[in-house]
């Protein structure tokens, strides 16, 4: 086999974990405190394409278009959550479904109405084309860049849950809400943070990956349930948990996709390899996911305290 | 029904600790402890919804340590729940006519409408009748008073047709004069089942129990008739002296 | 049902008889076109029915509830495809391949609850829509045409015929009606309705919940998947779009809309639903931008659905 491209294919599958992460880490998080299941969180990753997307395009910077991402996404999401999610808290899971479901209808509509129906392309700029030689393969600038800010979010975002005062109000917020709220905590404007943490997260998620995929609606969908897909196997409310099965799922997912007909060869005859090797390699994280519940039907890493 | 050495630890909190009991038939046999003594871990791992990290329990000479919740129930042996655990949005009857159904084997039937079957209704019935709850059947269960809820509760169970009860603190929640009732209603099924009871109430577990076990940190510390428990020393030292307090 | 006057069951009433004359009252008002509309929404109506089974009395929030549309539809599309039109042999195909997968889905899915059980749903769904994807030999994303309706071999009763097809289909959504009806009120529907309100306190009389579950799990797949064997015949094609997740939330919406836990309650759902973007959509091309608003308005305000504000105050089903 060859090592060059499976070196290659290994980091792109990091690649779309470290999305799959950005994505996961706001889900898990609203999932754990607020006990909210939130679709319109592939919204947030579709809005923070197109909002940071056109600041870019608008400026002239992708660097400016990130930056100014993170206040546009954060305000965005905090008056979601005011406006809509807030009432939904106290109700079933049902009604959360639905009513992030309508959310996604209108989100996709009125950015079709805003941007058109064709997306909208974000150019990268100059200083992160091109393609750096690591050991023996050759490799896109950017998708390192990539990886590289997807590991400090992932870091800062432990630190942010684990050292600071803000992550304490988290995690008791998450394992006690009355507690909470007794102690003085402002459990509403907490859980607006959150949110809005999310919905940056799930933004910056959405814009990075522009420049490579460009921005098109509905793009949040597909990336929405590989994030469930990763929740489920990582365990709820657990962020440890998603950026290793985020990881996990990206590499599995990739890896599949490049190299399952391959491996088919081994045992089946050609034309068998190649038409079920497209086929098993798209069900593969499925049946992953399935293997984990079967055995873990709380994921692997299950929050504390039985819920 | 016997439970030999059981032994349960959630992390590094032992809740069961080297437990042994023995209820012989037809008896009430109490267990009372203080808070946090393992009263509730030991409901659990008798009933079937925690299984023993070791230890064995006998029902009827079987052992039936291994067996799912509602194998159990089909063994003969029904639970009470210390929070009220009913069928809210069922009427009286429905709560009971689900037990009776349970107890008539399986439920693959898919057509015939359950509401109308007889073989249901009547033992069904019948049995509110004997707790006192026969004016109530056509009551939605949550429009309940608290004690109705607790008799109901108490129903569920004995439709399961168990020769062996386990009753979670009946008494929970209830004011003198409906405690006397329960207390009144217990001591009518004395003899009929052997009941294993969970009381916090003492006056209740005085007036009822055969013997009496008491639980302080997972460990029986002392079983006796309620004559030998009130003098016991250590009893009055761990738990009695506690209650006085 | 005690109250056969009351404002839900004259709606049931409408809504049927609607159903039984549009073929003739369509064309007569210069409107052909809403046969078709109206047996596609019967078609949606049986898969609501369908999930109200599992949803609205077993309280399974099955959120790929879609994908059994999409196993009966490629049931019929493929085996046609390949030159088999005898109903005799695609019906029961399609039965049996949504009986199977619905037992396989099921089983794992059932060990979890909650969040948990809406998610792994959801993803098993999807699972099917991206092998529909990736499936070339079947058209892929573009989908399979159906060049004849399945064949039944009799001269009587041939589904090329489209009343015979649309009441075909009416006659399935009757029966789906019906069925549930007896389900519901029967010893096995007893379990289900309890285990929804009480799960803990059904195994604590003796009842192991997961094989009762698991059964209501696969009887409501393969009454979604007749829907969707009835859509493959009566659209003459298939695609991988009839399984997306999309329409599985569609679904849901179309259950809670009409009153969760009312027998009749999806098939009025799916009705306003269908109805609704029907005629939002000859507005505005973005009519989602109304519709999911109201969706969210609904979730809100009117929990018990249409059924629900119709017999609000006297007893429910």
């Amino acid at each position: 086999m060859d090592y060059v491209l499976l070196t290659e294919q290994f980091l792109n599958g990091f690649q779309l974990g470290i999305i799959l992460f950005l994505m996961a880490a706001g889900l898990t998080l609203v999932f754990g405190i607020m006990d909210l299941v939130n679709l319109a969180h592939g919204s947030m990753f579709m809005i923070g394409a197109f909002v940071g997307g056109t600041i870019a395009v608008v400026t002239g910077s992708f660097v400016i278009g990130v930056i100014l991402m993170i206040p546009a996404m954060l305000i965005i999401g905090i008056v979601v959550e005011m406006t809509t999610l807030r009432t939904l808290y106290p109700r079933d899971h049902l009604d959360h479904v639905l009513a992030t479901f309508g959310l996604i209808l209108f989100f996709n509509e009125a950015t079709r109405l805003i941007w058109g129906p064709e997306g909208l392309v974000v150019p990268l700029p100059d200083f992160l084309e091109g393609s750096v030689a690591l050991g023996a393969i050759t490799y896109p600038v950017y998708r390192i860049v990539i990886i590289v800010v997807g590991l400090l979010v992932a870091l800062g975002l432990y630190v942010l849950v684990a050292k600071t005062r803000i992550g304490m109000l988290i995690r008791a917020g998450a394992s006690n809400r009355t507690m909470a709220g007794a102690l003085g905590v402002n459990i509403p404007l907490l859980f607006s943070v959150v949110f809005g943490i999310g919905a940056v997260l799930a933004g910056l998620a959405g814009l990075i990956i522009t420049p490579i995929t460009a921005a098109q609606i509905g793009m949040g969908e597909d990336v929405l349930i590989l994030a469930f897909v990763v929740i489920v196997i990582g365990g709820i409310g657990s962020i440890r948990g998603a950026f290793i099965a985020s990881i996990v799922t990206g590499v599995i997912d990739t890896m599949g996709r490049s190299f399952l007909d391959v491996f088919l060869l081994l045992f089946l005859p050609e034309n068998a390899a190649e038409s079920a090797g497209p086929a098993l390699s798209s069900m593969m994280i499925y049946i992953l996911m399935a293997a984990i519940l079967f055995f873990r039907p709380q994921g692997l890493f299950p929050p504390k305290g039985a819920r | 029904m016997e439970a030999r050495g059981l032994q349960k630890s959630f992390g590094g909190l032992t809740a069961t600790d080297n437990l042994s009991l023995e209820a012989t038939r037809g008896e009430i046999h109490a267990v009372i402890g203080p808070n946090g003594a393992g009263k509730t871990t030991f409901v659990h791992l008798l009933s079937g919804l925690l299984k023993p990290d070791g230890g064995e329990i006998l029902f009827e000479g079987r052992d039936i340590t291994r067996l799912s919740a509602p194998a159990r129930v089909n063994q003969g042996l029904a639970r009470s729940f210390q929070i009220t655990s009913i069928f809210r949005d069922f009427t009286v009857l429905e709560n009971v006519m689900l037990s009776v159904q349970a107890g008539q084997g399986h439920s693959f039937r898919f057509w015939k409408p359950a509401a109308k079957d007889e073989s249901l209704r009547t033992p069904a019935r019948e049995l509110l009748e004997k707790v006192g709850l026969g004016e109530r059947t056509d009551v939605v269960a949550g429009n309940l008073a608290h004690g109705e809820q607790r008799q109901l509760e108490i129903a569920i169970s004995l439709a399961t047709n168990p020769s062996f009860l386990l009753l979670d603190e009946p008494m929970a929640g209830m004011g003198p004069e409906e405690s006397q009732g329960m207390i009144d209603f217990l001591k009518a099924l004395k003899g009929d089942y052997t009941m294993l009871l969970i009381e916090h109430d003492m006056d209740a577990v005085f007036a009822l129990a055969d013997r009496i076990t008491v639980l302080v940190y997972g460990k029986a510390i002392a079983t006796g008739t309620p004559e030998e428990i009130r003098n016991d020393a250590t009893v009055r030292a761990a738990y009695l002296g506690e209650e006085t307090a | 049902m005690a109250d056969l006057k009351s404002p839900a069951n004259i709606l049931t009433v409408i809504v049927i008889g609607l159903f039984a004359v549009v073929p003739f009252l369509a064309p007569a008002l210069g409107e052909p076109f809403y046969v078709l509309v109206f047996a596609r929404i019967m078609i949606w109506a049986i898969a609501a029915v369908s999930l109200n089974l599992i949803m609205g009395y077993g309280g399974m929030i099955s959120f790929g509830h879609a994908v059994y549309l999409g196993i009966g539809g490629y049931a019929i599309g493929i085996l046609s495809f390949h030159g088999i039109n005898s109903a005799w042999i695609q019906w029961p195909a399609a039965i049996g391949a949504c009986a199977v997968i619905s037992l396989i889905f099921g089983a794992i899915s059932l060990r979890t609850r909650g969040v948990y059980f809406i998610m792994i749903t959801l993803a098993l769904a999807q699972m099917l829509f991206f092998l529909s994807v990736s499936a070339e030999r079947y058209g892929s994303d573009d989908g399979l045409n159906i060049l004849s309706r399945s064949d039944f071999g009799v001269s009587f009763f041939s589904l090329e015929d489209n009343t015979t097809m649309y009441y075909t289909i009416f006659a399935f959504l009757l029966a789906s009606v019906f069925i549930s009806w007896k389900l519901v009120h029967s010893r096995f529907g007893v379990v289900m309705r309890a285990t929804k309100s009480n799960e803990t306190r059904v195994e604590a009389v003796g009842v192991s919940t997961y094989r009762y579950r698991l059964t209501a799990f696969v009887i409501a797949g393969v009454m979604c998947g007749i829907a969707g064997l009835l859509q493959a015949n009566f659209e003459r094609f298939v695609s991988p779009d009839m399984m997306n997740w999309p329409r599985s939330g569609e679904l849901i919406f179309m259950v809670v809309l009409g009153g969760m836990s009312t027998l009749f309650g999806p098939v009025t759902g799916a009705f306003v639903f269908l109805m609704l973007s029907e005629i939002l959509s000859t507005w505005t091309i973005h009519w989602h931008i109304i519709f999911g608003p109201f969706l969210v308005l609904v979730v809100i305000f009117a929990r018990g659905g249409i059924h629900g504000l119709l017999t609000r105050g006297s007893d429910r089903e």
